[in-house]
């Protein structure tokens, strides 16, 4: 076992650090504080090839693998976790299941714009009354001739109004499974500008808070019958193994928040003098920092890991990566909610204030243990592993 | 159209300065960068291939480490990367250094040869337009903006005050500044098919039309007496005064040194 990455691995990190150092770090507060969506910084993440890392050439991508995209969401997420999940949201969880289920028409048709950054995508499968329990959903499509009908409301939608390209699910249909009536779930694929699609409210939020968060509405909103996405009734499959992906981009998020708050934290510790000596020579925070550390690296490992798992998967098709991507979203967010809150606490009252970072990263990493799954959600996953 | 640029890798400033005994740079010991006028030289080579079409080629002397900013500048969008590497070639001063490049462009076909004005190691400017002696080609320094007109190039070369539009016939050297452009970010895609390519690597052999006594420590008329890092300042002197003082003072000094 190698825990070595390669030099082109090497190269890729000092590329993502350097862009998110001179490009996304400058901005990081301003987001937070307007919570307006980073446009101008997504334009740039698009000509440097971000919003399309682990998708083939062939469909515009940057054809590299799912390691170095969450190196990406990590880097970017050290500096503004709004950022990183803009990239995770839009490349795990549009791109990926258009790339994974969509024909070839729809992948010729998607694919190019939004794995070069022209366009963006999001993901809508909860509801008021569908969160962990997805199979609540009351958004119904409807076949009427060569279209689909969809009505019904999608909410806490990530690039929410910013996205052109939207991968939703609706049911389509009621099944009998094991003697019991459940919905079929369908996924499809609306595009921005669809007559009978509009937006909601915008969610104000505790962090992210730059990620336009929308509700989306859709009113006798009809699609072409093609835009359906994978078979009729295996939606709930198809965003399930999608959020399996995208849990590695919220834990490479998580990570990336976790080590930014850690790194601003040594730096300050070691500047901030009390009783004579700076705070970093007291024994306290050696002994804090040492653990954040540790948890840190314990996490990166768990997120490297689920991400060559799922590089894995990408080769044979056959591998699982669900459990290693709970796991790694499991402890990557516990990780960060922990480090950025003791992160915190070492800024004593100034790490209060929002001059400092870390007060937003305690804010921003609070999420990362709630979407795509909650934390609990996770320990069902990999529970259910255990004891199947 | 072809176009060689000469790229190199210099100590980050960010990082500190090693030396070995002969006074050198021990560049294996210090992290390192590609020189920013060369970076600059070598965007001003992509935008060049992105408006008219060009193979952009970059050419590297120096320790085999040196392949890594060869492959960023492919990762970039260059082309193709020469690392001319050999024991023999170490220790080269300006004079050694333009020989072996020259020796190893006289490989190639070019229509323009980009170098950077100068590196933020040696700081000499020389490198590029003695290459262009070497070759005997016309050398245009300074760049602030190039433009292909023809089989020409036309370049704003930048003075203290103005700058000079030149026009000259290719094939042409041109030295870029740093302040040229805004040099592109690598793309992933680029870092992977920049590790997956093969680079090209010289040694003395290679090299034509050299000789032997005009490479590396030996071939360089330049000799280093001695060298050292940042010589620190003394504390100064600290006064505690307020502003009205505080200027009273300064002036003051300034006046008692005859500065002002």
């Amino acid at each position: 076992m190698d825990f070595t990455l390669s030099k082109k691995h090497e190269m890729a990190r000092t590329l993502f650090r350097e862009f998110a150092e001179k490009e996304v770090k400058p901005l990081a507060q301003e987001v937070d504080e307007t919570e307006e969506f980073p446009r101008g910084t997504v334009e740039k993440m698009a000509k440097a090839g971000f919003m399309g890392i682990p998708i083939p050439k062939e469909y515009g991508g940057q054809g590299c693998d799912v390691l170095t995209y969450a190196m990406c969401v990590e880097e970017l997420s050290k500096v503004c976790g709004t950022t990183g999940v803009i990239v995770s949201a839009h490349t795990s969880l549009c791109c990926d299941p258009i790339l994974t289920y969509g024909t070839d028409e729809q992948k010729q048709k998607y694919l190019p714009d939004l794995a070069s950054g022209r366009k963006i995508g999001a993901f809508g499968l909860t509801e008021p009354g569908a969160g962990t329990d997805a199979q609540g959903q009351q958004t119904k499509a409807v076949l009427d001739g060569d279209e689909w009908v969809i009505n019904g409301s999608k909410i806490f939608i990530t690039n929410g109004k910013e996205a052109d390209v939207y991968v939703i699910f609706a049911v389509t249909g009621v099944v009998e499974k094991r003697g019991k009536q459940i919905k079929e779930i369908s996924a499809f694929i609306v595009e921005k500008g669809t007559p009978g699609f509009t937006f909601g409210t915008k969610e104000k939020k505790m962090g992210i808070r730059g990620s336009s968060t929308y509700e989306l509405i859709f009113t006798d909103c009809r699609i072409p019958k093609d835009n359906m996405l994978g078979q009729q009734g295996k939606g709930f499959g198809i965003a399930m193994h999608t959020l399996d992906g995208g849990r590695i981009g919220i834990a490479a998020q998580a990570l990336g928040i976790g080590e930014g708050a850690l790194e601003r934290t040594i730096a300050y510790t070691k500047e901030r003098k009390q009783f004579g000596r700076t705070i970093a020579q007291q024994q306290n925070t050696q002994f804090q920092l040492a653990d954040m550390a540790t948890k840190a690296q314990a996490a990166q490992l768990l997120v490297y890991k689920a991400a060559m798992t799922k590089d894995q998967y990408t080769q044979d098709h056959k591998t699982a990566y669900g459990v290693e991507a709970a796991m790694a979203k499991l402890y990557a967010a516990e990780m960060a909610m922990e480090v950025t809150t003791k992160a915190v606490q070492l800024h004593g009252g100034y790490g209060y204030t929002r001059e400092y970072d870390v007060e937003r990263m305690m804010r921003d990493a609070k999420i990362t243990e709630i979407y795509e799954g909650t934390s609990e959600v996770q320990r069902m996953v990999i529970s259910a592993a255990l004891l199947k | 159209m072809k176009i060689v640029v000469c790229v190199k890798q210099v100590p980050d400033t960010k990082g500190g300065v090693k030396f070995n005994p002969d006074g050198t740079l021990d560049r294996g010991a210090m992290l390192a960068i590609m020189n920013p006028d060369d970076k600059a030289g070598l965007e001003a080579a992509l935008r060049l291939k992105d408006q008219y079409g060009a193979e952009v080629t970059v050419v590297t002397m120096g320790l085999p480490k040196a392949e890594e900013v060869l492959r960023e500048a492919m990762a970039m969008g260059a082309d193709k990367g020469i690392l001319v590497t050999d024991r023999v070639l170490g220790g080269a001063d300006t004079w050694a250094t333009s020989q072996t490049l020259a020796g190893a462009l006289r490989n190639l076909e070019y229509d323009l040869i980009i170098t950077g004005r100068q590196a933020i190691d040696g700081d000499t400017a020389q490198v590029g337009p003695q290459i262009s002696e070497h070759l005997n080609i016309p050398v245009i320094s300074y760049a602030q903006d190039i433009k292909i007109d023809g089989d020409s190039v036309i370049v704003e070369r930048q003075y203290d005050d103005r700058y000079h539009v030149l026009k000259a016939k290719m094939p042409c050297l041109v030295t870029a500044l740093a302040e040229l452009n805004e040099p592109r970010y690598m793309t992933p895609g680029g870092i992977f098919d920049a590790y997956d390519a093969d680079i090209t690597v010289w040694g003395r052999a290679d090299l034509k039309d050299v000789e032997d006594s005009n490479l590396g420590l030996k071939g360089s008329p330049t000799q280093i007496a001695k060298a050292s890092d940042k010589v620190r300042k003394g504390a100064g002197e600290k006064v505690n005064l307020d502003v009205t003082e505080s200027v009273d003072y300064i002036v003051g000094k300034l006046k008692e040194k005859h500065v002002i």
